[in-house]
């Protein structure tokens, strides 16, 4: 037996529930066009196949008195200017539902990525953990380009000859039961042969779909890293790589159109013997004139023979199509489905001034200062003033559920204290602050944000009291004026400078090509590190949040410069809660309290001289005889 | 555009070639069974059949009425049995034509896609940048994937269309050259009609893809950003970005398939203005001239239908082409882009040793003199020495570094290595000369042994050891429980900071560099270990020139010589004790450093 290959088919799971949510959103979103386009589409149907049918009147019954008097061409006229006038109904129909079609087509494609994109941004960050940058953007572009033809071409291609194939239907009945029994047959095997073809293609159109995204993600991820293979002259190896995914990718493109492009011509050829037995029995019929079957009922016959096996071979030939597009539907539809973050929280941040007597006065505009602000039991709203104390009271957390990161953490960070983090790589530093802003939220324990259970507020509002240097900027393709005022866009230029200033950014970026209206793409490339990390702090100024969460805000930036920045950071930091995590001990000297990591618990805590007096972890890694592990 | 549906069709193109063949099969069969219709038509009314087969048909009637001579009307059997026997031809025709081009364009795309994804390793970074990651991606998907249904269509619908076309023309000329003429005079109206609306229709669809980069570069940004964008809470601001994006998109589209879509009409019109004409003058000539029966005219609508269904078949044809066309251009684009680092047209292999001199050297990232990122830069170095580079951010210490493997190349002035230019050595010879570490490390899911081999992938276990111990790595790597085996995690996230870059400086040193340069690649390695790893490298490498990027004045004191950049220029050079006597900064960030612990 020769070697067993294997088998990358993919099944659909319940295919017409995904083919019916399509046509639902679709028509949703564009239901008067679809009347209208249906109205017309009908329209040039009917006069189509009317048009045709009228064939038969011209053979039965307007040629042979014109045979008797060739000179007597009024009725071969006005027949001919009904079957003109019927085919320019058809043709101006159609041309405006296709024109509409148009319409429908990149409307809904446009609403699906918006769709798409917005739940995107609604997401918990362990859906981007789990999935190359490239395999995502694959459905916006690869996946949701496989609908089109399905949607401009196939379904009202499939509508359009479900309506010539029930006329012409209705016509052949009319003309000879018999042999539209005769067709019936034929047909029934057509079907049959879609549905086997179907089946076996349908698999590998999926497996066509997610080895795409595949190549995608692979492909986003290489030239990205392109600096690293250049390096280590590593073209080679990368190549090899791309080549597995070129292969599979050949293969399950080939399995997927092999099986149906292989239905048009069966289908089609199903039509002629279909054809052919029908001639024989009919030219049977027609000589022993059963049923007053005439000659030209037969011919007429033979044509709508035709034009029903037509139209039939024409459904067959958009069904690679449709496979396509519910391969691509699912996964677009997965995207869609996924679960949002989690937000039920009701306490919301709002401006307030503080009137003499201490009272919190709501405010619409901005005033530099804040209040949670929530509806208690008794229906009164209450204000809670903003201050920065944050609480973590035993908590356990774990990225996936059987490994937990976190053990029984428990701290706080008063209003205005600095709070520094020491640990190793894996000890569980970010992942402290990344459940502050509820980037993930924590299954056993409470976190409190001003005696508030941070998962009762809005987390929009949340994430608005606190501001994040993370170790890696992402800069956005932009004006560097635009990135820094990221997190406030209205803020004027002469505040996004300030912020630049304080930042000690602004030296380099008055030296770049247009200052501050330079434009960044690729994610900055040309800015070093260093300088990626001041705009980020300039961003953060700007931002101007109660809490700040430092992650190696300052790691790629030299010790000069960072004690330029310190100054700038210090002013920033005044008055603020701070969580700081830093490898270098010296920009956490002054924190109110230092807590040490290892493992995902707490071993050490206590502000510097305490922790150097003690002689402890954090003793051995001051002096240097420890390195971070 | 055909030179590249030429080329990559290579190795398939029996297969491309082949498909015709079958398409004509089928196509010639498809355009002769009306005959036998019409002759059973005619037969069945008692004429005398006169088509082109009818001769033909006579014999085999004849012997089948010799064969079988009690059968009434043998000759419906005849006609019945041959019928089926064609259309069982053309089925054959059809599926086999079908899989060999469905074989042929994915093997196309296969090969259009690796040539091109080749093609973009040897991109240099400014080439990349010109085009941005997103619309590579785009043109090895999205584009190709047009090009490939494109060459579907093109190796069977269009061979098949316009040869059920003419052999439908041909047969309704046999049959009637009087009313045969309308489609001669249909025929070039409609393609010049169709090109028409094929060159309004090609400058939006262009248009369109390079909007549709520009939205894939959104989506790009917004995944890798996505913890900036939550915790500044700029979802909205996303949406309304993404939503301009994507409206840009479905208006170009808009515009280009709303002159597509004139497509049909115009083919419609052209097909029923001639069955209309072909009705009325074709009932004038059996009335007056006496031509056949009804048979005639049914032959001659069917022709039309025929005609009509081929021409329909090419306009679908026609707005895949139109669309291919300007994906093709991108792809064709980006195969032709040269690479702006090169190889000279006579190379050299060998590299002499690791001196490095810098000659006058200048630099733009942006071809621009006004915009330097180096500033006259000139500096020698013998093989062997270590060389400490010291700067603050952004004066150009790793742009300085980047011009030694030529990641970059320089705009005035030259570099050389081992007392000859960059620029005259094979890049692979002189890339496996020159070793860096990054600033940004990064490690491959593998376990540390695979991760080392990237350096070289012959290693035995004692070279790996061995480089793993002049990194002060071997140490802790053999106190895991897996030891070399250990498997690390993508982006290397279960080991420390300092870990990584031991495990990149043993990559690194595996490549048995003549140069090392290290980015700034001990700042989480602690003092005592750093200081570990040079003694290594002074004592074991002697002959490797090493140079040191470095915020930590400690990781550079006694270095044989430290260049220490302002603004992209050489603020001074010599050994530290000089530096601290020459330069005012310098000594003042020394004893910054010293002052503050570590």
């Amino acid at each position: 037996m020769a070697q067993r290959r294997i088998n990358y088919r993919v099944k659909i799971d319940h295919p017409f529930r995904i083919l019916k949510r399509i046509l639902s959103y679709v028509w949703k979103i564009n239901t008067y066009k679809i009347v209208i386009i249906v109205i017309l589409l009908l329209a040039s149907s009917i006069s189509q196949v009317y048009a045709m049918s009228l064939l038969r009147d011209l053979i039965d019954k307007v040629l042979p008195p014109l045979i008797e008097n060739p000179s007597e061409i009024g009725p071969l006229i006005t027949f001919t200017i009904l079957m003109g006038s019927l085919f320019l109904v058809s043709i101006i129909t159609s041309y405006l539902y296709q024109f509409i079609l148009v319409f429908v087509t990149q409307d809904t494609l446009k609403k699906l990525r918006d769709d798409m994109f917005k739940k995107m941004e609604t997401l918990p960050l362990n859906y981007f953990d789990n999935k190359t940058i490239g395999e995502v953007m694959s459905t916006y572009t690869n996946d949701t380009d496989s609908l089109r033809q399905m949607i401009s071409q196939s379904i009202p291609q499939i509508f359009a000859s479900l309506v010539t194939i029930v006329t012409v239907f209705i016509l052949m009945i009319m003309t000879s039961w018999i042999l539209t029994l005769v067709t019936v047959f034929s047909v029934s095997l057509m079907l049959i042969a879609i549905k086997i073809i179907g089946s076996k293609s349908s698999g590998y159109f999926l497996d066509n779909q997610i080895v795409l995204s595949k190549i995608n993600g692979y492909i986003e991820e290489m030239i990205e890293g392109q600096r690293v293979i250049k390096v280590f002259n590593h073209e080679d190896e990368v190549k090899k790589g791309f080549d597995v995914l070129n292969d599979r990718m050949r293969e399950s493109n080939y399995k997927a159109n092999k099986y149906s492009i292989s239905l048009m011509p069966i289908i089609h050829n199903l039509g002629y013997v279909n054809f052919a037995i029908t001639a024989v029995i009919g030219s049977l019929l027609a000589f022993n004139n059963v049923g007053g079957f005439t000659t030209g009922a037969f011919a007429a016959f033979l044509l709508y023979n035709r034009q029903f096996t037509n139209p039939i071979g024409q459904v067959s030939n958009q069904i690679n199509y449709i496979f396509m597009a519910l391969a691509g539907a699912k996964r677009i539809f997965d995207l869609l489905d996924q679960e949002k973050e989690i937000d039920d929280g009701k306490v919301t941040l709002v401006n307030v001034i503080e009137d003499e007597d201490g009272n919190l006065i709501e405010k619409n505009e901005a005033t530099n200062q804040w209040a949670w602000k929530y509806i208690d039991e008794n229906n009164q709203v209450k204000l809670i003033k903003l201050k920065g104390d944050v609480r973590f009271f035993n908590v356990n957390f774990g990225y996936s559920k059987d490994k937990e990161v976190l053990h029984d953490i428990s701290l706080y960070a008063k209003p205005g204290q600095k709070l520094a983090f020491v640990g190793a790589t894996g000890a569980g530093k970010t992942t402290i602050t990344n459940l502050i802003n509820r980037f993930y939220d924590i299954e056993e324990g409470i976190i409190t944000y001003d005696g508030i259970n941070i998962k009762d507020i809005k987390k929009d509002d949340l994430r608005h009291s606190l501001g994040m240097v993370l170790q890696d900027t992402h800069l956005f393709s932009g004006t560097i004026k635009d990135n820094i005022r990221y997190g406030k866009m209205d803020s004027s230029d002469d505040d996004v400078i300030k912020a630049a200033k304080l930042a000690r950014a602004d030296q380099f970026i008055s030296l770049l090509e247009n200052g501050y209206d330079t434009y960044i793409t690729g994610d900055g490339g040309n800015l070093s590190q260093g300088q990626r990390q001041l705009l980020s702090i300039a961003r953060a100024a700007l931002y101007n949040p109660p809490v700040l969460i430092l992650d190696e805000a300052t790691s790629s930036i030299d010790t000069y410069t960072e004690s330029l920045v310190q100054e700038g950071m210090d002013e920033l930091m005044k008055g603020r809660t701070v969580f700081v995590i830093a490898h270098r001990l010296s920009t956490i000297q002054n924190s109110n309290a230092i807590i040490v990591l290892d493992h995902g618990r707490i071993i050490e805590r206590g502000d510097h001289d305490d922790l150097i007096a003690k002689k402890g972890v954090y003793y051995q890694l001051y002096t240097g005889a420890f390195e971070l592990e | 555009m055909w030179k590249l549906y030429f080329k990559h069709s290579k190795g398939y193109r029996a297969q491309a070639l082949l498909t015709p063949v079958f398409v004509a099969i089928e196509a010639l069969i498809e355009a002769i069974l009306p005959l036998f219709m019409a002759d059973v038509i005619d037969r069945a009314s008692g004429l005398e059949p006169s088509s082109i087969i009818s001769g033909f048909m006579n014999n085999v009637v004849n012997y089948f009425e010799w064969l079988f001579p009690q059968t009434p009307n043998v000759y419906v059997y005849c006609y019945g049995v041959i019928m089926l026997i064609l259309a069982l031809l053309a089925l054959m025709g059809g599926v086999v034509s079908g899989i060999l081009a469905t074989n042929a364009s994915s093997g196309f795309a296969k090969s259009v896609r690796k040539d091109l994804y080749y093609h973009i390793q040897d991109y240099s970074f400014e080439n990349i940048d010109r085009f941005s990651t997103s619309s590579l991606i785009t043109r090895l998907t999205t584009d190709i994937t047009n090009c490939q249904q494109s060459f579907q269509m093109t190796t069977r619908i269009s061979f098949r269309a316009p040869l059920i076309f003419i052999f439908s023309l041909i047969m309704a000329f046999l049959a009637n050259s009087r009313l045969a003429w309308v489609f001669v005079i249909a025929s070039p109206i409609l393609v010049i009609l169709l090109i028409i609306i094929i060159t309004k229709a090609n400058p939006y669809f262009k248009k369109m893809f390079k909007k549709y980069d520009h939205l894939n570069l959104i989506v790009q940004e917004n995944i890798t950003g996505i913890r900036t964008v939550k915790s500044y809470v700029n979802e909205d601001l996303e949406n309304k970005k993404f939503e301009h994006a994507s409206s840009e998109v479905a208006s170009n589209s808009k515009m280009a398939e709303k002159i597509i879509a004139l497509n049909s009409p115009v083919m419609m019109f052209i097909i029923y203005a001639s069955v209309t004409i072909v009705a009325f003058v074709g009932s004038l000539m059996i009335a007056r001239d006496g031509y056949g029966e009804g048979s005639t005219l049914y032959l001659f609508i069917t022709y039309a239908i025929q005609i009509l269904s081929a021409l329909m078949m090419v306009s679908m044809v026609f707005m895949m082409l139109v669309m291919a066309k300007a994906s093709t251009d991108r792809i064709i684009e980006a195969l032709n882009e040269v690479p702006t680092i090169q190889n000279c047209s006579s190379p050299l292999y060998e590299i002499k040793d690791g001196s490095v001199e810098f000659k006058d050297v200048s630099f733009s990232y942006l071809h621009d003199d006004d915009k330097l990122a180096l500033k006259n830069i000139s500096f020698k170095v013998e093989s062997g020495m270590v060389v400490g580079i010291f700067g603050s951010t952004g004066s150009g210490k790793t742009t300085l570094m980047n011009l030694i493997p030529r990641l970059y190349d320089v705009n005035q002035g030259e570099v050389l290595v081992g007392g000859v230019n960059v620029k005259d050595y094979d890049i692979k010879s002189l890339r496996d000369q020159v070793s860096m570490v990054l600033q940004k490390n990064v490690l491959f899911s593998g376990t540390i042994k695979d991760n080392l081999r990237w350096g070289n992938k012959d290693a035995t276990d004692e070279e790996l050891i061995a480089a793993c111990k002049l990194a002060q790595a071997d140490e802790f790597i053999s106190r895991f429980n897996d030891g070399y085996d250990t498997y690390i995690e993508q982006g290397g996230t279960n080991v420390s900071g300092g870990q990584k870059q031991r495990i990149c400086i043993a990559r690194a040193l595996l490549k048995k560099p003549k140069i090392l340069i290290l980015d700034d690649s001990t700042s989480a390695v602690d003092t005592k270990t750093d200081a570990l790893i040079r003694k290594a490298f002074k004592e074991e490498i002697p002959s490797t020139t090493k140079f040191i990027i470095t915020q930590r004045i400690s990781s550079v004191e006694d270095a044989d010589i430290i260049l220490f950049m302002v603004d992209g220029k050489i603020a001074n050079i010599g050994t530290h004790e000089q530096l601290l006597k020459e330069n005012e900064v310098y000594k003042k960030i020394y004893l910054a450093q010293t002052k503050g612990g570590k």
